[in-house]
């Protein structure tokens, strides 16, 4: 199976050294587990931060589209032999710039977006059949390697982590007003466009590293599904970072967990990628909470509904027979 | 303190103003003085350059042609004595934002870094709330808000830099008879405790008449600007449109019959 060919030199490893007495947390101590680890951590931490943004400026299209263009650029990396790390980079990054240098014109936006989205998937798929090597490393692009990830992908990972959460730690408070409301935040002197371009380069970086997790078609899972699920949850823009942040590390580290666990044979678990787990984990916690929230969300406004009530008699008594008759005049003169 | 109607403190001053895209003039030969604590309210049809002359005044782009002063300053961004509240728009429902988080905007959403909670940024934003008589949902999420409670945040937000000068881009749109009055009486009493010059965009000049000082209207990229009798009348109304209009009275309320306002 391709699965097994393609972990097989981390089982047999692991399964030599313990000679089939494995445990459920034994693999734990092997690099590979580790790496993953490490680098998925870093990946889900500035996934969520980042997805948190997307969800408030009402970019989630571009966080779909990004990583289909980043594909293109693994892709072209590839078979010029680089790695596909640099390709991704590169793509992402020209196409972050293009589209915040689009501004603000944001009904014109998405349909230029899914456009180039759809001309850089047609040269991924070109680049691809021009390839000749292991058709594995652009599956694996697509839908993610976590176990192949080595010392070189967490260095990079790691560098890239810290200085994308240090420049949202500055940029905090200026970039969620100027999600919020450009104009304003103009007016008060934010160079709200810089601020775009910087933001969007953020993105671009987010996904090249989140794309060695869960995949490049698989990436709204870690970007977008905890801040959306923790929106649902709580109110407060810090306290929804930091829950988002705490999804995504569960995720994750609970789909590398089964993963390796399937992958070992131990505790029954079928050999699934660890995609497959983060997604379902993803999809499975936001439904409930989805469907569930208007609960909660609900009984808020309704006891800030209360509160009113006695302003509205009170108002309802004032709109008198005059209003009334204004109304009627008005309906009448605009006939005219 | 100087009277409410002292008119020789003009803090903005407008000479010969003319804007135009291309060859298109939005407006020219403007020429006016806003005055400290004065209340100004701007009419016109769409499209006859109401906001556009709000930009100007915040900096956010230059005239074509003539004079333009604020705090006998050229116009520039960032200026705290200038509070803005943009033309409303609902605000998306799954927002995770507080009232108060919308409001804290106002004082330092241009800092670098998240912002720490302190004891004397929330004594701000309560008193700014309080101002609007928004306390009773200052945590309620910004999304589960009516239009008239949004407005109240907004209006919340750009008192924050305590600024002498309130540009104000129809507060009153999409409300309905009585939260519009309650955001008249709103702005009318933050004009007048605050000493703050307003200048407010509406289609509607009957909930405003009791309390305005003066109306600018513009139209066909022509402006009258004077008292409300001055301006409202079949007359200047006709000279604005180039076309025949007719000012209507009644149940104590102005109709303009004839144009689009």
């Amino acid at each position: 199976m391709l699965l097994e060919q393609k972990y097989s030199g981390v089982l047999t490893t692991i399964q030599e050294e313990h000679k089939g007495n494995l445990d459920m947390f034994d693999f734990l101590t092997y690099t590979a587990i580790q790496n993953a680890l490490v680098a998925g951590s870093l990946a889900a931490v500035i996934a969520a931060i980042v997805g948190y943004f997307l969800v408030v400026r009402g970019m989630t299209f571009t966080a779909h589209a990004l990583p289909n263009v980043g594909f293109a650029g693994a892709a072209a990396a590839v078979l010029l032999g680089l790695e596909p790390v640099v390709g991704l980079l590169v793509f992402t990054i020209s196409a972050a710039v293009a589209i915040g240098l689009l501004g603000k014109q944001l009904r014109e936006r998405d349909i230029a977006v899914g456009i180039v989205m759809a001309f850089a998937l047609g040269l991924g798929v070109l680049f691809i059949s021009l390839y000749q090597g292991y058709a594995e490393r652009v599956y694996s692009i697509l839908y993610g390697n976590i176990l192949g990830i080595n010392q070189t992908d967490v260095l990079v990972t790691t560098v890239l982590s810290a200085v994308t959460i240090s420049l949202l730690f500055i940029l905090f408070r200026p970039l969620l007003f100027s999600s919020l409301d450009p104009t304003v935040a103009e007016t008060r002197g934010i160079p709200v466009r810089l601020l775009t371009i910087t933001f969007l380069t953020l993105v671009a970086i987010t996904i090249s590293i989140s794309v060695q997790v869960v995949g490049a078609l698989l990436i709204f899972t870690l970007l977008i599904g905890p801040p959306a699920t923790a929106m649902r949850i709580v109110q407060r823009p810090l306290w929804t970072i930091l829950i988002a942040i705490l999804l995504g590390v569960c995720y994750t580290w609970l789909g590398i967990f089964l993963a390796a666990n399937g992958l070992f044979g131990i505790s029954g678990t079928d050999m699934w990628p660890a995609s497959v787990y983060i997604t379902s984990l993803s999809f499975g916690v936001y439904l409930p909470i989805r469907l569930l929230s208007p609960l909660w969300i609900g009984r808020k406004a309704r006891r800030h509904a209360t509160n009113l009530k006695s302003e509205e008699v009170l108002s309802q008594e004032r709109s008198n027979n005059d209003d009334r008759l204004v109304y009627e005049a008005k309906g009448v003169l605009e006939v005219f | 303190m100087t009277s409410v109607l002292d008119k020789n403190n003009p803090i903005v001053q407008l000479e010969q103003v003319r804007i135009q895209y291309g060859k298109r003039i939005i407006l020219q030969d403007l020429s006016m003085t806003i005055n400290e604590g004065e209340f100004i309210v701007m009419l016109g049809p769409n499209g006859a350059g109401k906001s556009t002359l709000l930009k100007l005044l915040l900096g956010l782009l230059r005239p074509s042609a003539g004079q333009v002063r604020v705090f006998d300053r050229p116009p520039s961004r960032g200026n705290r004595e200038i509070g803005y509240a943009p033309q409303h728009r609902t605000l998306e429902a799954d927002l995770a934002l507080r009232a108060r988080d919308l409001v804290g905007f106002g004082l330092d959403g241009h800092r670098w870094g998240p912002g720490w909670p302190s004891r004397k940024r929330t004594a701000l934003i309560d008193q700014a709330l309080e101002e609007v008589d928004a306390t009773r949902f200052a945590d309620a999420p910004i999304g589960q808000l009516s239009g008239g409670e949004q407005q109240r945040l907004l209006i919340a937000q750009a008192l924050l830099t305590n600024p002498r000068l309130l540009l104000l881009d129809e507060p009153l749109a999409s409300l309905d008879i009585s939260h519009e009055q309650e955001i008249v009486s709103l702005v009318t009493r933050i004009c007048r405790t605050r000493h703050v010059a307003v200048l407010l965009v509406t289609h509607d000049i009957n909930p405003l008449l009791p309390a305005v000082d003066r109306v600018l209207y513009m139209a066909n990229g022509h402006s009258a600007i004077g008292t409300p009798d001055e301006v409202i009348t079949s007359t200047t109304l006709s000279q604005l449109y180039g076309s025949s209009v007719e000012v209507v009275q009644a149940l104590d309320r102005l109709f303009v019959v004839g144009a689009e306002i």
